[in-house]
């Protein structure tokens, strides 16, 4: 028998980014606000303090900050036809745990997605004709417009204090910043980094092309910076220590450097750490939730925790386990094309091509997770879909991250991964390399999504969730484009040779080499009840009182890393429910 | 002979006579300074703010204890001393305690059986009090801080400072008038200034710390009047900086930095650490803005060589194109070696390798984040223990309603032998033109044995 705790006006499960932002959007409203995490807790000292978390072997290898298999992980398979075994090593991506979440240990690479991404379809079928559009292919609208939520961009980007340079102010084109971004309400609260010589190279060669480069917006801060919370960022001091570390300088935007100080002087909130959510709790009609069940790991003991409004802030793929667990909502059948938890899983096609100088150094020592000069001459607003035989597009960086010395020795392909030949290209070659990535979008597809494992059953008897997924020929096309793009560009910068590492024909979905945490998809938002989970404030269509915030709404991948589009999401989500919902609780749509 | 024993007899009698009058001649009260009508209420909150403007909390609230309840120790030159439960519970508390005995506590220095308080208890400020503050207080305390059952521990002084009738001579030399009457006329002439020297003597009860002490350990001075008036002191090893010398804070910050400083916990250049941390987050965020205004304008109003410039000499970084360009551009002796970082001594190889990453080359760190280090009072400061405590155990900003983030540096204990915290410190002593004399390893080690006082 479960415990019951006293009723709160608002349960938030998960304090990373959007659970921080709601609980402290909410907590304004005066609601009595518990978050849940079930990590632990985590601040910038001790956690992340100088000199223990620049530690590459405890937290870059071992996954110090990471959610561990063994608690919970989910299975994997690349076809319908396929048997899903448990992802028992973190490889691909790598969802964290514990209060922040993946945001204290992102690199900070913060994008809005431009304004046809919003309403893919419609702009594919309007501006290419619907027959483009190839056979499996489940791409959606996402029910929402930039406009609509240009003013909540703004406001996270202000709250996280990203520094970069504006390119198109109100629709005025900003010399010097991205000409193809959406049209901005205002400039980047802080100005753009300043850049290493891999990007300057990079950017002089993008410019000799005709091309458009600019700085690309960073969640690292350039100067200290003071955000609407009264919270603050220290600048940054090129470390490398962002993907995979927490900032040791208060530097890198996370929910702990931008939100919980605030939020913990509120009385009316409170969290608490290893309390791991197992299943919201449906009303008797099945129109609203009754709360959440979680549990507790120091009483070990489950506990029923009531509350008005069940905020679900999870990571992605949490958040559409927790709804299939749940039995929130119709699960998707791949077989039919019929309901809607789990759909439209996608991820994100990524490549790159690596320059090697003999006379060049480049300090890769130097860099910030989210450092570079970037193009997004090949994104998707640019590109003619129906000539270049696919939909999509890319944004294209350089910019060193890390030189950290056990990942970041890259060294000419046919080098052996050890020994004396190793010891000798690396005395040879380290520091004499940079690269040019591609960062693109992936579609969605029929066959891709999300289900409950029949097998596997995680420590709480649970079934595991099942991520069934593979690359298909639409995203490789798209993925080589860049490649030839990219390769352009680095011929006319005269390396002593390239090494360029893409998807191609026949590419499988690999689960061992890191590729990005940006899983995404299958708790999808929409216009329509049919064909979505959330309507387009992300409000269940089916429990008014529960929200789902976070990537897992999008029906498709942006070509942009996710974190900029979620917080966005997540401050238009907040604004909808202080002004209509709460005074009313009802189906906004 | 005959004669100088009988003087001595004489002497002795009389002597005796005298100890035993200060000892057992009844403690005369002080009366209010100001009729309030009987009936007379406060306005509403005033009780509350005073109570807060003159840090009650900070001494009598136990770190994560209930408030008012006391037990918090105050490490004195004489010993430890508990502080006592201040919360109106009958038994424990003051609850039994009338208007007269509260302000006899505060303006007389004695307890309701007139028990001489150690001076521990600032009524040396707080003697200066005005009624309506005491009465506004006194109504606060019995009735809306909720009463707490606390037995704290007596407080037990060696021999002689346990024999409080000699705290009675300490009075008679050391207590001026009671009431409060601004001190020069340039400052009773002005209605802020006047209000500001009431915050910064009377309540905020400033001196205590930021006065030095003369011979009896009474604060040398307690107005704008008195040259040694807030121009430093030292509490428990760490200097408490001087507030009106040419090189203090309220002379080189501008007016909205020193606000900043009071009220945030951090400013433009420099943040709290220590006592003065507590001071920030029990008392002085909760200040009015026109109270912070006026105790601004007094302590940059009294100088030792005059008002404060118009134009601050320390400015805020705003280099436009952020925190790298500024650094870039610093040619500063200090700065142009680490950033050469070229046959570099030990102090400057450990300010590197553990301080520059927040700090940067430049010493200066970021406006509100990472206090400048160059010109910082607890660098420069006589008493280098808190520089070495802040080196060995670190340091974290208050939790204000302006700045909420408690911004912590971390503690380099672990990391850094007594040698390396040595040359450390003399290299920020001496850097980026600091011009204070060198750490030893010895004073290193002493403050190493004690990681909690004033770590708060």
């Amino acid at each position: 028998m479960a415990r019951q705790d006293p009723r709160k006006d608002v349960v938030v499960i998960g304090l990373g980014w959007t659970g921080a932002i709601m609980s402290m959007e909410l907590a304004q409203e005066g609601l009595e606000v518990l978050a849940l995490e079930r990590g632990d807790d985590r601040d910038t000292v001790p956690d992340f303090q100088y000199p223990n978390i620049i530690d590459e072997l405890k937290y870059g290898i071992r996954y110090g900050l990471m959610q561990k298999p063994r608690k919970s992980t989910l299975t994997i398979r690349h076809g319908l036809d396929d048997t899903a075994l448990p992802y028992r090593h973190l490889g691909s991506f790598l969802p964290g745990d514990g209060v922040g979440g993946a945001g204290a240990h992102w690199n900070g690479q913060n994008w809005r997605p431009q304004e046809p991404e919003y309403r893919l379809r419609s702009y594919v079928e309007e501006t290419f004709g619907a027959d483009i559009i190839p056979e499996g292919m489940t791409i959606q609208d996402w029910g929402v417009t930039y406009e609509e939520l240009e003013p909540y961009f703004d406001q996270f980007e202000k709250v996280a204090g990203i520094s970069g340079k504006a390119g198109n102010l109100n629709g005025e084109i900003v010399e010097g910043g991205n000409p193809f971004e959406a049209p901005r309400s205002s400039d980047y609260p802080m100005p753009p980094l300043p850049h290493t010589y891999d990007a300057d190279l990079f950017s002089k060669a993008a410019k000799a092309k005709g091309l458009h480069p600019f700085p690309r917006p960073s969640a690292n801060a350039s100067e200290a910076y003071t955000n609407p919370y009264g919270m603050q960022l220290g600048p940054c001091n090129f470390c490398g220590f962002c993907e995979r570390f927490g900032c040791l300088n208060y530097s890198k935007s996370s929910p702990q450097v931008c939100i919980l100080d605030a939020l913990k002087r509120k009385p009316n909130f409170s969290y608490k750490t290893n309390s791991e959510v197992l299943k919201i709790e449906k009303a008797e009609d099945g129109k609203t939730v009754t709360g959440v069940t979680y549990f507790d790991e120091k009483a070990n003991e489950e506990v029923f925790q009531p509350a008005d409004l069940v905020l679900l802030c999870a990571y992605s793929l949490h958040n559409v386990h927790l709804l299939l667990l749940s039995g929130i909502g119709q699960p998707y059948d791949p077989a039919t094309g019929e309901g809607v938890v789990g759909k439209n899983y996608a991820y994100q096609m990524t490549g790159g091509t690596r320059l090697y100088f003999k006379d060049k150094q480049f300090n890769p020592f130097i860099g910030t997770g989210s450092n570079g000069i970037s193009i997004d001459d090949y994104s998707i607003s640019q590109i003619d879909f129906a000539k270049e035989g696919f939909i999509g597009g890319s944004y294209i960086t350089a910019g060193q991250t890390n030189g950290r010395p056990i990942q970041s020795m890259p060294l000419p392909p046919g080098t052996p991964k050890w020994g004396k030949a190793w010891k000798e290209a690396a005395g040879e070659w380290y520091g004499r390399s940079m690269a040019i990535g591609s960062h693109g979008s992936n579609m969605s597809y029929r066959d891709c999504y999300l289900d409950l494992d029949p097998t596997y059953t995680d420590r709480h008897g649970r079934p595991l969730m099942r991520m069934t997924f593979n690359w298909k020929e639409n995203d490789i096309r798209m993925t080589q484009f860049m490649k030839a793009r990219i390769e352009e560009i680095a011929e006319t910068m005269n390396p002593d040779m390239i090494a360029s590492g893409y998807k191609k024909d026949g590419s499988q979905y690999d689960v061992r080499p890191y590729q990005s945490t940006h899983n995404v998809g299958g708790a999808i938002m929409g216009a329509e009840r049919k064909t979505s989970v959330l309507n387009k404030y992300l409000q269940h269509w089916d429990c008014h009182n529960l929200f789902v915030m976070g990537a897992s709404a999008y029906p498709q991948n942006i070509q942009y890393n996710p974190t900029g589009a979620l917080g966005g999401l997540a401050y238009w989500s907040a604004a909808a429910i202080r002004k209509d919902y709460l005074a009313n609780p009802r189906p906004l749509v | 002979m005959k004669t100088l024993v009988r003087i001595v007899a004489v002497l002795i009698v009389i002597g005796l006579a005298a100890l035993a009058a200060i000892i057992f001649v009844p403690v005369q009260r002080t009366g209010p300074t100001e009729k309030l009508a009987a009936d007379w209420q406060a306005p509403a909150g005033l009780g509350k703010y005073d109570a807060r403007m003159a840090d009650c909390a900070a001494c009598h609230t136990e770190p994560g204890g209930k408030p008012f309840a006391g037990g918090r120790t105050i490490a004195s030159p004489m010993g430890d001393i508990y502080t006592p439960n201040i919360t109106p519970d009958k038994e424990t508390g003051i609850g039994t305690w009338s208007l007269a005995d509260f302000r006899a506590a505060l303006v007389d220095g004695v307890d309701d059986e007139d028990h001489h308080l150690y001076p521990a208890m600032p009524y040396e400020n707080y003697r200066h009090m005005s009624e309506t503050d005491i009465r506004a207080m006194y109504d606060y305390f019995m009735h809306d801080v909720e009463p707490v059952k606390n037995q704290v521990a007596e407080t037990e002084l060696p021999f002689p400072f346990n024999q409080r009738w000699g705290i009675r001579l300490w009075n008679w030399v050391t207590l001026g008038n009671p009431g409060f009457k601004p001190a020069s006329t340039k400052v009773a002439n002005d209605e802020q200034l006047s209000r500001g020297a009431y915050l910064v003597q009377v309540l905020g009860h400033c001196g205590s710390c930021h006065t030095p002490r003369n011979l009896t350990m009474a604060q040398a001075g307690t107005n704008e009047t008195d040259a040694k008036f807030l121009t430093g002191g030292e509490i428990g090893g760490w200097s408490a900086p001087d507030l009106r010398g040419p090189k203090s804070a309220p002379q080189q910050w501008s007016a909205d930095e020193l606000k900043m400083y009071l009220t945030a916990g951090r400013n433009a250049h420099s943040a709290v650490a220590g006592e003065m941390k507590l001071a920030v987050e029990e008392s002085l965020q909760y200040m009015s803005d026109e109270d912070a205004n006026a105790m601004v304008a007094y302590l940059r109003a009294i100088g030792t060589n005059g008002p404060a410039p118009a134009e601050a000499p320390m400015k805020r970084d705003e280099t436009p194109a952020g925190t790298v360009a500024r650094i870039d551009a610093a040619d500063d002796p200090t700065t142009t070696k680490l950033k050469k970082a070229v046959d570099l001594t030990d102090g400057e190889r450990l300010y590197v390798d553990n301080c520059g990453a927040c700090h940067f080359a430049d010493g200066r760190g970021a406006p509100e984040v990472f206090p400048s280090l160059k010109g910082n009072a607890a660098v420069v400061a006589k008493e280098t223990g808190g520089l070495i405590h802040t080196i060995l155990y670190g340091a974290e900003m208050p939790s204000t309603s302006k700045r909420p983030m408690k911004l912590r540096m971390p503690g380099f204990a672990q990391r850094l032998s007594d040698d390396d915290v040595a040359k450390l410190a003399t290299f920020l002593r001496g850097a980026w033109g600091n011009g204070a004399g060198p750490v030893t390893a010895d004073q290193v080690a002493k403050e190493r044995k004690t990681p909690t006082e004033a770590s708060h």
